[in-house]
């Protein structure tokens, strides 16, 4: 098996690797060229940025469109299309300065037309765009001169700067073009580091690098992003280096890439996800009524149990709606330990105790059972769901588990309340405002605040914190927010999953951050010995 | 009979719960009650239910099937997009099918009951209970990663656009490959049973014990006299099978990442897209149609006894 002459060709390979990783800049300089190919399970819809509300529309609009401002790499909104902005009035006016240097793919300048442009059609009741909320909010947006805007609110509204990140469209293009049914949705023009060169409907989308990007060239010269619907071919196309960028499930980033070749070819990243999962307990139900009963809940169910199962560990315990590390998140919040004793002394406080000797905790004659409903097609929602109905069982109280599908799950169950407590996730955005999931005026059918939570405090403070641009202040709001939300318990808060990403290891300069992989993206590079797509 | 067709699909599409504005944009926090409702109303959704069905069919009697939800594209467009690569599979497994099925099914049938009779019947079987997504996984495991004969998913390599023609050519077949090997074994049993059994009916015929008497070579008789008249039902099944060209898999394409027209409207199906389904449902009874028509006029070149009158 192990002969002589390939153990000198190992030595010599390794001798070659050594060169490699140690030496990078004498034998390669960053030099242009080669294509990243990117799997991904869904098509981008539309790659007109103000009408796409889906993950793979964004992520290729983010390579072609920029915003006035973005997210650096630690969450900090920084300019991008606007070299900076003022805010005046108490943050009733915003200023935004552009960049002077910025030209369309086409060749035509930027200007503060565009943003007009991109403003007027966001609030333009016949385009499909569902991100007019933010930005009828406006007072009036005005034209100072080519490179000024100046944007007056109704009122002060915080998050509105973090609304500025809505990619800027080309008004020489579009404005003469239906948003809704234009060609041009598959042919977008945009300002940003990657150009369209063609899109194959659910199979390909292919950019290719500006040359004249406002910050740089990128070094990458081809995007491509394949659209792979099989979660199983990808994988398989993983191992036939087929792909060089994809999402990874925890089973797949603990056991199925553990070895000797994946361990050669690629490098894999585990950071926290955007988003967390919970179980949330309809209050209008008179069993979740009394906090007790929640904190209870919290007690008896091991959220690092569900954790270690559902997702291999790949996971952390959530305790309320912020990103974790961001700065409205606060760290003094922490989980309360797993105590089923403690869970059934509350209980008992609260009056529920097994009078009947039957092991099931009950009061007025019934017993204390409920049921947890969640979506189909999610097994890590469903295993969780299991978890906790064994930990509830420890302590007498009955689950039942239904698994309904995703649309009657939304127009049957939720949109209706007819639930007792239901699992689900949400995506957590840059900006922490949580308005709409938590304010008592956001609990009419359709809106998310479908728990019916009411809590005076919580309400006066999403106001006050999104009414001031002081992140102090909005600082103050959120950790106190972050406070009682865990201590009243409407939802049970259950995890933040990481993500999990793979990256085929002959790109450099990656640089991991709390945002992410790929806010650096311009930066990457492959040597020109490992250049794999060159053909011209 | 479209009318029927329609109003009936119509009406099963719309009391299927969800509505598609709601399903493209469930549970975004970023997306508020009133604009749902506005988007409703841009899509026409908040009309009566019978005013929306009238409107769709006055449109697509004049070849106007309206707009996806999703993306707002024209319903033909995105069908037409989609046709020549299902269409091109479709034809290529109905051609396999047919050049390993027809063979197959004559050879058992001329001994029934032999080795090579049960051996193949077995085998026919088996291939048409394995699940297709398993058997192509199996294949991609051992002919793509193992074996590296073969790329794994997709159409076309991503250096396509650089071939000439005849590695284009390359390239197409060995993507294609695949998808059309698997997808014909597990229709291969069908064809084959039916071309076994007509062919045995056929071979105890009075007139074949005619021609044998008459000292025709076994070959004259079992290709010449039997095969004409046995494969009659083939051409039945040919003609069903046309509707079926036009309708893809979502599991196989899926697996491969064909972008085919299975998926397509599967996820029209899912997001309760109902222009796009209803187009669907319409080219699919055409098809019917029209491959029932071919069934029975092939009839008359393929049987001398059904000729059809000037």
């Amino acid at each position: 098996m192990f002969s002589m002459s390939n153990f000198f060709g190992l030595m010599i390979k390794l001798l070659l690797l050594a060169i490699v990783f140690f030496m990078p800049n004498l034998c390669f300089s960053q030099g242009y060229g080669d294509a990243i190919v990117i799997g991904s399970i869904s098509d981008a819809i539309t790659l007109v940025p103000v009408l796409a509300s889906d993950s793979a529309s964004s992520d290729v609009c983010g390579m072609i469109f920029n915003g006035l401002v973005k997210y650096d790499k630690d969450i900090n909104i920084v300019g991008d299309l606007a070299r900076k902005w003022e805010v005046k009035d108490d943050g009733l006016t915003l200023i935004f300065y552009l960049r002077k240097d910025v030209l369309w793919h086409d060749g035509y300048s930027f200007t503060a037309q565009d943003v007009e442009f991109t403003y007027k059609k966001l609030i333009d009741p016949n385009v499909r765009t569902p991100y007019s909320g933010d930005f009828e909010r406006i007072k009036a947006l005005e034209i100072i001169d080519d490179y000024t805007v100046k944007v007056t609110y109704k009122e002060p509204f915080a998050p509105a700067l973090s609304s500025w990140g809505m990619p800027i469209i080309p008004k020489h293009i579009l404005e003469k073009e239906d948003l809704n049914t234009t060609k041009l949705q598959r042919m977008p023009i945009g300002t940003g580091p990657y150009k369209l060169k063609t899109w194959k409907a659910q199979y390909k989308i292919e950019l290719e690098s500006n040359h004249n990007y406002f910050e740089k060239r990128p070094y990458i010269n081809r995007y491509i992003y394949r659209v792979i619907p099989d979660e199983a071919t990808i994988f398989l196309e993983l191992q036939t280096q087929g792909i060089d960028l994809s999402g990874l499930t925890p089973l797949q980033y603990t056991r199925q890439t553990d070895t000797a070749f994946f361990k050669k070819n690629y490098r894999k990243f585990r950071l926290p996800s955007f988003g967390y999962t919970y179980l949330g307990y309809n209050l209008n139900n008179p069993k979740f009524k009394d906090k007790r009963i929640r904190q209870a809940l919290n007690y008896a169910v091991d959220k690092q149990e569900i954790i270690n199962i559902v997702l291999l560990g790949l996971g952390r315990i959530a305790t309320g709606p912020f990103i974790p590390g961001s700065w409205a998140y606060n760290d003094q919040v922490v989980p309360v330990p797993f105590d089923p004793g403690k869970a059934k002394q509350l209980l008992q406080e609260a009056g529920w105790r097994d009078t009947n000797g039957d092991g099931w905790l009950d009061k007025d004659g019934r017993d204390f059972e409920f049921t947890i409903l969640t979506n189909q097609g999610s097994e890590e929602r469903i295993k969780a769901a299991q978890i906790i109905q064994r930990r509830l069982k420890d302590i007498g109280i009955k689950v039942k588990i239904k698994v309904v599908e995703w649309s009657v799950f939304l127009t049957e169950f939720i949109e209706k309340r007819n639930f007792e407590a239901v699992i689900l996730g949400w995506s957590l955005g840059r900006d922490p405002d949580n308005y709409d999931i938590w304010h008592s005026l956001k609990t009419k059918a359709g809106e998310f605040n479908f728990i019916n939570y009411k809590s005076d405090e919580v309400d006066k403070l999403l106001v006050e914190a999104r009414k001031t641009f002081d992140q102090e202040k909005r600082k103050a709001c959120y950790h106190r927010i972050h406070e009682i939300l865990y201590d009243e318990q409407p939802y049970m808060f259950l995890y933040v999953p990481d993500n999990l990403t793979i990256l085929h290891s002959r790109f450099q300069g990656i640089k991991p951050a709390p945002i992410g992989i790929g806010y650096n993206f311009i930066d990457w590079w492959v040597p020109n010995s490992q250049q794999k797509y060159n053909r011209q | 009979m479209f009318l029927g067709i329609t109003l009936i699909s119509f009406l099963v599409i719309k009391l299927a719960p969800g509505k598609p504005v709601i399903l493209q944009y469930a549970l975004n926090p970023k997306i508020s009650l009133e604009e749902i409702k506005r988007l409703e109303k841009i899509e026409g959704l908040d009309k009566p239910l019978h005013i929306q069905y009238i409107n769709w069919l006055k449109n697509s009697l004049r070849f106007n099937f309206g707009r996806s939800f999703g993306d707002g594209r024209l319903v033909l467009d995105k069908i037409l997009e989609r046709a020549p690569v299902t269409l091109a599979i479709n034809i290529s497994v109905l051609i396999l099918i047919l050049l390993l099925a027809i063979p197959l099914g004559v050879r058992c049938a001329i001994k029934p009951g032999s080795l090579f009779d049960n051996s193949a019947t077995i085998l026919v079987f088996l291939l048409f209970a394995a699940p297709t997504f398993w058997l192509a996984l199996l294949l991609m495991q051992l002919l793509c990663i193992q074996l590296g004969w073969l790329p794994i998913s997709g159409i076309t390599s991503l250096d396509f656009g650089y071939l000439n023609w005849w590695e284009k050519l390359w390239d197409l077949t060995r993507h294609l490959f695949l998808p059309v090997l698997v997808s014909s074994l597990g229709g291969l049993a069908g064809v084959a049973r039916y071309m076994r059994l007509s062919m045995i009916e056929a071979l105890n015929q009075p007139y074949i014990y005619t021609a044998r008497a008459k000292g025709l070579s076994e070959g004259s008789v079992v290709y010449k006299h039997a095969l004409r008249n046995a494969i009659l039902p083939i051409v039945t099944i040919l003609g069903l099978s046309i509707p079926g060209l036009l309708g893809g898999s979502v599991i196989f394409e899926s697996i491969f990442a064909i972008p085919g027209i299975g998926r397509l409207f599967y996820e029209a199906a899912m997001m309760r897209d109902i222009y796009l389904i209803m187009a669907e449902i319409v080219l699919v009874s055409i098809f019917t149609m029209l491959g029932n028509l071919i069934a029975d006029i092939s009839y008359a070149y393929v049987d001398p006894r059904i000729r059809y009158k000037r």
